[in-house]
């Protein structure tokens, strides 16, 4: 049997709620994934070491093994010690937690890299490190990887057909779902990769604007 | 006790990089109002010590007072932060690089430390803002960001921000160092005008002729220690010392 697109317009509503589904748990687990890291960063580098000890096994479980099975840790292990989250919940928590971990890795080189005389500068108007590194040192080191991190980003929208496999029904889950009743995976396929690659293109517009914006205050 | 009406006061400053003495049991006092030049060639320990007045480079032994306070007192940790981040506010410092927050315009710089240690409103931050901006002549650019601007202006603005915490006392590490020589006069003007509002200041300067015009005391620095010291017009008409000749000289001989 050949290709026939003129079925799409019959099921775009549940591919559009798809798409829906994959900008929410991708914006929210992205901007998990940003505050976590800087949360990480600093921990990382300033944080006393026994308080660092937890974080650097997490760094290990989220950077060292699929995150397939970190899904399916937070989804179905945790329950097991009594924290049952909705699945939505835990795709954005998996997700934002395992980027988190790279951004963090990103953020930590950025912090490093800031002039030392930004820090003393601060600390002589009399802010304590924690103000100075929240004011100056931080808003710095961010905007300096924010086209790492706008990477970092993209991958997370790709990796965010991994939640599907818990059950939240995204761009990826609800084309098979269709597919399963259609028998057309290859126009809906096709149809679900147009839309990764407009959201695709929505974030690195996003990325573009902030990137213009910040490039006059370096 | 006569100690207490010290402003600054530095005994037996010390100051150790491993096996290397940089600060040899340096001790000084500067009045109210007074203006102190320090001179040397680079690596005499004048940063350091200048440095070791707000902490920003710990003495390895002696003391530094501000009014009777001891700045580098033994606390606790989490005192001692809270005891210097209240010292340090009334220390303004003027740096060779600037150090101006790239990310923040200069209305920002100046008004940052101001809303967030004294808790200013928007309103009078900006008030203050626009004060201190327009005494360093940079009321018109400040909105702008410091890449937006030359060195001397940078540097108008960061003395600025220093201004802004109403501190007691001005420490200026080379703050001309770094600008074009036709930017030095600007910057140099302002920290005439500091000088005539009887504002107290500790100058580390490479410029002779313009430590010469402005400080009251000029101290000469030469490996970890005050070799000489006394009014400019006695120091670099007249010095005692070998060293001070020599460096006098050489220095001379470098500007023509």
């Amino acid at each position: 049997m050949g290709l026939d697109f003129s079925i799409i317009p019959k099921y775009m509503d549940i591919i559009l709620l798809g798409v829906a589904w994959t900008i929410g748990i991708t914006v929210s687990a992205a901007l998990l994934s940003f505050i976590g890291g800087i949360i990480f960063a600093v921990i990382a580098l300033y944080a006393h070491w026994i308080i660092r000890q937890p974080f650097r096994l997490i760094e290990w479980v989220f950077m060292g093994t699929p995150l397939l099975l970190q899904l399916f840790l937070i989804y179905f292990g945790l329950v097991q010690i009594g924290i049952d989250l909705p699945a939505f919940i835990a795709g954005i928590i998996g997700l934002g937690l395992h980027f988190a971990v790279y951004n963090s890795e990103l953020i930590q080189t950025a912090i490093l890299a800031v002039d030392k005389g930004q820090m003393e500068a601060a600390r002589t108007l009399g802010l304590s490190r924690g103000q100075a590194l929240r004011k100056v040192v931080i808003p710095q080191a961010v905007r300096d990887v924010i086209p790492p991190i706008g990477n970092n980003m993209i991958a997370l929208l790709k990796d965010s057909a991994l939640v599907s496999v818990i059950g939240v029904s995204e761009l990826t889950l609800s084309a098979q779902r269709v597919i399963g009743k259609t028998y057309r995976p290859f126009e809906f396929y096709i149809l679900a990769a147009g839309f990764y690659y407009v959201i695709n293109l929505c974030m690195e517009w996003v990325q573009h604007k902030i990137e213009r914006r910040i490039s006059i205050s370096r | 006790m006569s100690e207490q009406t010290k402003f600054v006061e530095i005994r037996h400053a010390q100051k150790s990089f491993g096996s290397l003495e940089v600060l040899k049991d340096i001790s000084l006092n500067v009045e109210r109002g007074q203006i102190v030049g320090i001179i040397g060639s680079s690596g005499s320990g004048k940063s350091t010590l200048l440095r070791a007045i707000n902490d920003l480079s710990p003495l390895t032994g002696g003391e530094i007072w501000l009014e009777g306070v001891q700045v580098n007192k033994t606390l606790p940790h989490r005192q001692y932060e809270t005891h210097i981040n209240a010292m340090r506010q009334q220390v303004g410092m003027v740096f060779q690089h600037f150090n101006l927050f790239p990310h923040m315009t200069a209305r920002e710089n100046v008004t940052m430390a101001p809303k967030l240690l004294k808790g200013l409103s928007q309103a009078d931050a900006d008030k203050l803002a626009e004060e201190q901006l327009d005494k360093v002549g940079m009321l018109e650019r400040i909105d702008y960001y410091p890449s937006q601007l030359s060195g001397g202006q940078k540097q108008r603005v960061a003395i600025a921000r220093a201004l802004a915490m109403k501190p007691k006392l001005m420490l200026f590490d080379e703050a001309t160092s770094a600008l074009d020589p036709e930017l030095v006069e600007e910057v140099n003007l302002v920290m005439k005008k500091l000088a005539e509002e009887h504002m107290t200041m500790i100058i580390v300067t490479h410029e002779m002729d313009f430590a010469a015009s402005v400080c009251d005391r000029v101290l000469f620095m030469d490996q970890g220690v005050v070799v000489e010291e006394g009014p400019p017009e006695v120091l670099f008409k007249n010095p005692t010392q070998t060293r001070t000749r020599e460096f006098l000289r050489k220095h001379l001989e470098g500007a023509n």
